[in-house]
C-alpha cells in the first residue's frame, strides 16, 4: 500500500467498483438465470426475429455466453477508465 | 493413409510439440514453478486457461449430453461459462494483487489462520485429485479406441508425457504447452462442426447454421424438435427438469468453477491487477468458442443420427455404424424383428442405444469427412485431458510444497529444498493419479458432482468474503467452510453413495439434485460464517489493512 494515496481516492475507487458490480451482475443474472431459465418457457412464444431459435432457448444455450464475453469486456474497459481518473492506473 | 496412421502421426506430433516445449520453458526457481515468474501475457494466458479448464468431458461428452437433454443441458452450457464472470468480476484481479502462489495461501493469510490454510489445502487436494483421475481415464479411453492399445498403455503413456512437462516445466512448461494444447483442441472441434454445419444447413458458421436455413426452410433446430415429437422423445428445445433445480445446478457449477483452485491458480501468472480482468475475459471468448458450437454440434448430429437411421432397414445402414457398433457404444436390437431401426422416446419399443461419448468422437465419420478429421479429433481429446491434468498437478504439488510444507510445517526450508519438493509432489501426483485412472473407484463419474459442489461451498464464499467483507473473521470463514463443506459432501454421499435408489426427485430436499446442492452449501456457508463472526471479535488491524490493499490496484 503506498502511503502517498489518500484515503478519499481508495473510497471512491471501491464505491464505483462496487457499483459497477451491482449493474454488471444485475445483467449476468437477467441473460442467464433470467432469460435463459426463468423466463424462458414464456420467451420460447417469439422467435430470434429471421431464425428458426426459441427465444428462451437461444438464450439458454447460445445468448447468454455472448453476454457474458461482453460483460467482462464492459468491466475491463470500465475499471481501466475509472483508474486511469483516479491515478490508480499501473504503467 | 487409414484413420489408424493419420491419428498416430497426429497425435505423436502434438506430444513432440509438447515435450519440445517442456524443454525450452524449463522452470529454475518456485516463483517460476508456480506462477511462471508473473510473467505471462494476458492473452496467453486466457488461452492456457481455456485448456486447463475444458477438460476431457468437455471435449469429448458435452456435446453428446446436450444431444440427449436438449434444453436442460443449457445448464452446463451456462453454468461452465457464467462462472468466469464471477472470476474476472469478484475474484480475479484481488487474487493477483494480494500476489501469492495459491488459494490456500490467500485463505491462510487473510484470515491469519494455520486452521484456515489446513482446511483449504484438503480441499484443493480433494477437489484436484478426484477430477485428475477422470482426465487420466480419458486419455485413456482415447488412446484405446483411436489406436488400439489398452485403457492402461493408454494412461500410462499419457503420464508419462504429464510427468515430463509438468515436473520439470511447473507453471511455465504448463502455460506454454496448454497454450499449443488449447490450438490442437480447438481447431479439432471446429473442423468438423464446420463441415456438418456446411453440410446440413450451408452456413459454415455452426452458432447461425443451427437455427437458420438460408432458403428459408425450417431450420435444423425446428427440424429437429418435430423429429423428437414424432418419435415420442421429449421436446428438445423446452422441458428439461424442475425450475428449482435447473438453477441451483446452474448456481452451483458457475460458483464451483469461479472456486476450482487450478483455475484461480493460473490468475497468479500475469504482470498486474488489470492484466488478471483481462485475461479473464480472454480465457472466457476462448472457452465460448467451444461452449457454443457444442450444442451447435448437438443439434447437427443428432439430427442427422434420427434422420439416417430412423425406420431404415439395418443391413443398409452406413459403415460408421457397424464399425461403432463393434465398439459397444452403439447397440441396436431388433425388439420387433422387422429388420428395421426404431428409435424412439418409448424404452418398451426403442431398439437402439446410443453412447453420448460417441457423439464427437464419430461426428468426422458420421459427417463423411476425411481420415485425418478423426485422428485430429483423437489428438484433440488427448490435448483437452492433458492440459487439464497438468494443471490440476500443479495444484496438488504446490498445495504439498508451498502451502503445507513451508506454510506450516518446514517454514525454514531452503527455495531449492522447496522447489525440490515441488518437483517431487508432481512426480509422486502423478503416479496417484495414474494409478487411479488404470484402477478407477466406483465413483469417477460422480466427480462432476462433487468437485465442483465442494468448489461451490467451500472456496467460493471463503474467498468472497474475504474480499468483499472487511469483517469477517478467521472463526466465521473456518466454521462456514466446514458447514458448507460438510452439508454438501454429506447430501451428495449420502444420495451417490449410501442410498443412490433414494436419489431422485421425490426424495432429494425441495426437489434439490446432488449436482446442484452446492449452490445450497454456499448459503449455509455464508449463514455461519455471518452468524459466527458476529459474535466473535472482528479480524485485527494488519488484516483490515490487507483487505484494504487487495481493494486497490496500487
Amino acid at each position: 500500500m503506498s502511503k502517498s494515496l489518500d484515503d478519499g481516492v481508495r473510497r471512491a475507487y471501491w464505491r464505483a467498483n462496487l457499483r459497477y458490480l451491482a449493474v454488471l451482475l444485475a445483467v449476468w443474472w437477467l441473460v442467464s438465470y433470467g432469460c435463459g431459465l426463468v423466463f424462458a418457457p414464456w420467451l420460447n412464444q417469439w422467435k430470434l426475429p429471421g431464425t428458426g431459435f426459441k427465444l428462451g432457448f437461444w438464450f439458454a444455450q447460445q445468448g447468454s455466453i455472448y453476454a457474458f464475453v461482453v460483460l467482462i469486456a464492459v468491466y475491463v474497459v470500465l475499471m481501466a477508465r475509472l483508474e486511469r481518473r483516479l491515478g490508480l492506473y499501473e504503467e | 493413409m487409414s484413420v489408424q496412421a493419420w491419428t498416430f502421426v497426429l497425435v505423436g506430433a502434438s506430444f513432440a510439440l509438447y515435450i519440445a516445449l517442456a524443454l525450452w520453458a524449463k522452470a529454475s526457481s518456485t516463483r517460476d514453478f508456480y506462477v511462471a515468474d508473473g510473467a505471462v501475457h494476458p492473452v496467453v494466458n486466457g488461452m492456457a486457461t481455456a485448456a486447463d479448464w475444458m477438460s476431457a468431458a468437455s471435449f469429448l461428452s458435452m456435446a453428446g449430453m446436450i444431444a440427449a437433454l436438449g434444453y436442460g443441458g443449457s445448464v452446463y452450457l451456462m453454468g461452465w461459462t457464467g462462472g468466469y464472470v464471477l472470476l474476472a468480476l469478484l475474484f480475479a484481479p484481488y487474487l493477483r494483487r494480494f500476489g501469492r502462489f495459491t488459494v490456500p495461501a490467500f485463505v491462510g493469510d487473510r484470515y491469519g489462520s494455520q486452521t484456515a490454510r489446513v482446511v483449504a489445502v484438503l480441499c484443493a487436494l480433494f477437489v484436484s485429485f478426484t477430477y485428475v483421475a477422470g482426465q487420466m481415464r480419458g486419455v485413456g479411453i482415447v488412446f484405446s479406441r483411436f489406436l488400439e492399445v489398452s485403457i492402461e498403455t493408454g494412461v500410462w503413456i499419457g503420464m508419462a508425457i504429464v510427468l515430463f512437462y509438468a515436473v520439470l516445466g511447473g507453471m511455465k512448461g504448463i502455460t506454454y504447452t496448454q497454450v499449443a494444447q488449447y490450438c490442437v483442441l480447438i481447431f479439432a472441434y471446429l473442423v468438423p462442426a464446420i463441415f456438418l454445419a456446411l453440410r446440413m444447413s450451408g452456413s459454415p458458421l455452426p452458432q447461425w447454421g443451427m437455427g437458420v436455413q438460408p432458403s428459408g426452410a425450417p431450420s435444423v433446430l425446428e427440424r429437429l424438435d418435430g423429429l423428437n415429437r414424432e418419435l415420442g422423445f421429449a421436446s428438445y428445445t423446452e422441458g428439461g427438469g424442475s425450475l428449482v433445480d435447473m438453477l441451483c445446478v446452474t448456481a452451483a457449477l458457475m460458483a464451483g468453477t469461479a472456486g476450482l483452485p487450478h483455475v484461480i491458480v493460473r490468475f497468479y501468472t500475469v504482470p498486474k491487477v488489470r492484466d488478471a480482468r483481462s485475461s479473464a475475459g480472454w480465457a472466457l471468448l476462448f472457452i465460448a468458442l467451444l461452449y457454443t458450437t457444442a450444442p451447435a454440434l448437438a443439434v447437427f448430429a443428432r439430427t442427422n443420427l434420427l434422420e439416417s437411421v430412423s425406420e431404415q432397414p439395418y443391413e443398409r445402414l452406413p459403415g460408421w455404424f457397424k464399425k461403432w457398433e463393434t465398439t459397444g457404444l452403439i447397440r441396436f436390437e431388433d425388439k420387433n424383428g422387422d429388420g428395421l431401426v426404431q428409435h424412439v422416446g418409448d424404452a418398451q419399443l426403442n431398439e437402439l442405444t446410443v453412447d453420448r461419448d460417441i457423439l464427437v468422437l464419430a461426428s468426422p465419420e458420421i459427417g463423411g469427412l476425411p481420415d485425418w478429421v478423426a485422428g485430429l479429433v483423437a489428438a484433440g481429446g488427448l490435448a483437452a485431458a492433458l492440459s487439464t491434468a497438468a494443471g490440476l498437478l500443479l495444484v496438488v504439488s504446490t498445495s504439498i510444497s508451498h502451502d503445507l510444507l513451508k506454510g506450516a510445517l518446514w517454514p525454514s526450508i531452503t527455495e531449492r529444498g522447496e522447489l525440490f519438493f515441488a518437483r517431487a509432489s508432481a512426480a509422486v501426483a502423478v503416479l496417484v493419479a495414474g494409478y487411479l485412472g488404470v484402477n478407477p473407484p466406483g465413483f469417477v463419474a460422480q466427480v462432476v458432482a462433487f468437485a465442483f459442489g465442494l468448489a461451490a461451498s467451500s472456496f467460493f464464499p471463503t474467498i468472497l468474503l474475504g474480499v468483499f467483507s472487511r469483517r469477517m473473521n478467521a472463526a466465521g470463514a473456518v466454521s462456514g467452510m466446514l458447514a458448507g463443506l460438510v452439508f454438501t459432501a454429506s447430501y451428495i454421499v449420502h444420495f451417490k453413495f449410501v442410498h443412490p435408489e433414494l436419489n431422485s426427485a421425490a426424495h432429494w430436499w425441495w426437489g434439490i439434485s446432488p449436482e446442484g446442492i452446492g449452490a445450497l452449501g454456499a448459503l449455509v456457508n455464508f449463514a455461519v460464517a455471518f452468524a459466527v463472526a458476529r459474535f466473535t471479535p472482528p479480524p485485527p488491524a494488519h488484516l483490515a489493512e490487507l483487505v484494504e490493499r487487495i481493494r486497490s490496484p496500487r
